[in-house]
């Protein structure tokens, strides 16, 4: 047996946990599921598909399959995907959330991400997309694990942008306030948090993690419309794993998942691979339902 | 003239089995506010249960048990039920999110063993050979479509009564109070988790049932019949209707059904070959708008009660 899916779990699993961040916080902190967290990945990674034709195809930096050009569209998608977060929350989210019904929410986000997916469906068609078709080359890595540049780079990508997200949230004010919010919303808003910015700090994070993870999977596999609808299914179910609020936990969780997806993919068979995430999410619903991190709820 | 008739039955008897599913939908979520994105993935159980149950025997697929047609569909509301206690069991003392989760991942899950556990369910090519009821008179397209609308009436309106007297009985009551006022309603004594577990299950047969009648008036079956979208439908069809109000339930299935058969074929009619794809899209997007706008301006839906709550 190769032990190649570690690897690929690996890969899969930091995919899963940048999107898991981002349904970690709005559950934790605008208290609701947002099923459209998914089209934020896909629309995010459409963005810079669109970006970088705007730019213009250049060398890629070698050994890498990209250059310059989709690092630069990397950057404004996620600042697209972010406005189109604060964009659906000031049509949409933020009214239904001011009557106090969080499940309403939910159906919105819901409804929104029916429209979102089939107006990228509308925009791009149905078939895939690619950023590059150079081929690359994996090299050996011992132990019959082959890695690619791109993995590399994008494993890489994922430290930095996970370390970052957990020392803004542990360190900065901002974090801290986002903290306060979600575990007492009352009390913050005496403080005299700015309850608004909390809000949009959410969105902002979420949204522009997505947009990474969906172009980490434009990457190494392909865009498609439905690229994040498969994936919404493993983001929750790494969210609910690793603790809903818990930031390690979700990529953590996100990992777990990953690799148990590698593992059945070689051990049961490629097309049962959906299948994975929801085993582990009724395992964790039945027997630990606050997660790996996460607090009991009050 | 005659055509006309025929196609006016087929389109009412699609629609009143649109018309079950939302009923079902109503007794989750109206009555007891149980939130379900898995809506195909239960009307599938159901439609899959009663196939394999009634088709005849076929050498490569278990199954093919060849179980009259009724008896395949008790089985199907059974099944399904059973599925959906158990779904209600693992997540309905969580957050009501967790529910909304994991029936998402149920559809994920039922459609995942539809396309790929081809021993039972055909895989991509589903199952053939579904007994239609009256198929003695299949040579005769109008008495066909009109025999077949009377059992779908049948059936549509059986359950609405049923759903119309549970909904007032004491066991109604209760799951409209846990809606209004949990608290108070534990207090008297009731047990939330258990009433909204029944409540569940019971939506889920209707829906399983719905989708074991679809699949014996249309004959055949396959993965396809049971994407998102159709959760989707079902969603909007009881938002435009009115959640709460069985009636609005039915209503808003008929009109819903009525605008996307509509701009269905306005839209073949008038957009070129390659752009009906696209097309197909933006006709998703815009009842996805609708839902949102309906959600934002009027959450009583159209056809619903008048008095909120009833």
């Amino acid at each position: 047996m190769s032990l190649q899916f570690l690897l690929n779990g690996l890969v899969n699993g930091s995919m899963i946990g940048l999107g898991a961040i981002g349904i970690t916080l709005t559950y934790s902190i605008l208290r609701f599921s947002n099923f459209a967290h998914g089209d934020f990945m896909a629309w995010g990674a459409y963005a810079a598909l669109a970006v970088v034709g705007v730019l213009g195809g250049s060398t890629p930096l070698k050994p890498l399959s990209f250059g310059w050009p989709l690092m630069t569209a990397l950057v404004v998608a996620m600042a697209l995907t972010a406005l189109l977060a604060l964009v659906l929350d000031w049509l949409l989210f933020a009214r239904l959330r001011a009557r106090g019904q969080s499940i309403i929410v939910v159906m919105a986000s819901f409804g929104a991400s029916m429209a979102l997916r089939n107006l990228l469906e509308f925009v791009f068609t149905s078939r895939p997309a690619y950023y590059s078709r150079a081929i690359q080359i994996a090299m050996p890595l011992g132990l019959g694990i082959k890695i690619t540049a791109d993995q590399i780079a994008l494993l890489l990508l994922t430290v930095v942008l996970v370390t970052g997200m957990h020392l803004f949230v542990q360190r900065s004010q901002r974090g801290r306030e986002m903290r306060a919010y979600s575990q007492n919303p009352a009390l913050a808003r005496v403080i005299g948090i700015d309850v608004d910015a909390v809000v949009r700090a959410t969105w902002i994070i979420g949204a522009a993690l997505a947009c990474a993870s969906g172009v980490m999977v434009g990457t190494l596999v392909q865009l498609r419309p439905l690229m994040g609808l498969d994936l919404l299914l493993p983001i929750f179910a790494a969210a609910i794993l690793g603790g809903i609020g818990s930031i390690p936990g979700a990529v953590l969780g996100g990992l777990v998942i990953g690799l148990s997806e590698a593992a059945a993919v070689q051990v049961i068979g490629a097309e049962w691979r959906a299948a994975v995430a929801f085993v582990i999410l009724m395992a964790v619903l039945l027997i630990r339902p606050m997660g790996l991190f996460g607090v009991a709820e009050r | 003239m005659i055509d006309l008739l025929g196609y006016g039955a087929f389109f009412l008897s699609t629609a009143l089995i649109f018309a079950l599913i939302t009923l079902g939908l109503n007794l989750q979520w109206g009555l007891t506010g149980l939130f379900n994105v898995g809506i195909s993935g239960f009307v599938a159980i159901g439609a899959y249960a009663s196939a394999i149950l009634t088709t005849p025997a076929t050498p490569d697929r278990i199954g093919g048990f060849g179980w009259p047609i009724l008896l395949g569909w008790a089985a199907a509301a059974l099944l399904t039920a059973a599925a959906a206690a158990f779904t209600g069991y693992a997540t309905l003392r969580l957050k009501s999110d967790y529910l909304a989760i994991t029936t998402f991942g149920v559809a994920v899950v039922v459609q995942l063993v539809a396309l790929n556990a081809q021993v039972l369910t055909g895989g991509p090519f589903g199952v053939a050979f579904i007994p239609r009821p009256f198929a003695a008179v299949q040579a005769d397209p109008v008495l066909f479509n009109f025999a077949n609308l009377a059992v779908i009436a049948a059936v549509t309106g059986a359950t609405f009564l049923a759903l119309q007297r549970l909904s007032r009985s004491p066991w109604g009551r209760v799951l409209r109070a846990l809606r209004e006022d949990e608290r108070a309603a534990i207090a008297l004594g009731k047990s939330a988790r258990s009433y909204r577990i029944q409540a569940f299950a019971v939506g889920g047969a209707v829906m399983g049932l719905a989708g074991a009648v679809q699949a014996h008036f249309i004959g055949f079956i396959a993965p396809d019949n049971y994407l998102p979208t159709l959760t989707f439908q079902v969603w909007a069809m009881l938002m435009v209707g009115g959640s709460g109000s069985n009636r609005g339930a039915v209503m808003g299935a008929i009109v819903v059904w009525a605008i996307w058969v509509g701009s269905g074929s306005l839209t073949s009619a008038i957009v070129p070959g390659d752009w009906q794809a696209r097309a197909a899209s933006l006709q998703i997007v815009a009842i996805g708008v609708m839902l949102c706008l309906i959600l934002l301006w009027r959450p009583q839906g159209f056809f619903g009660a008048r008095r909120r709550g009833a």
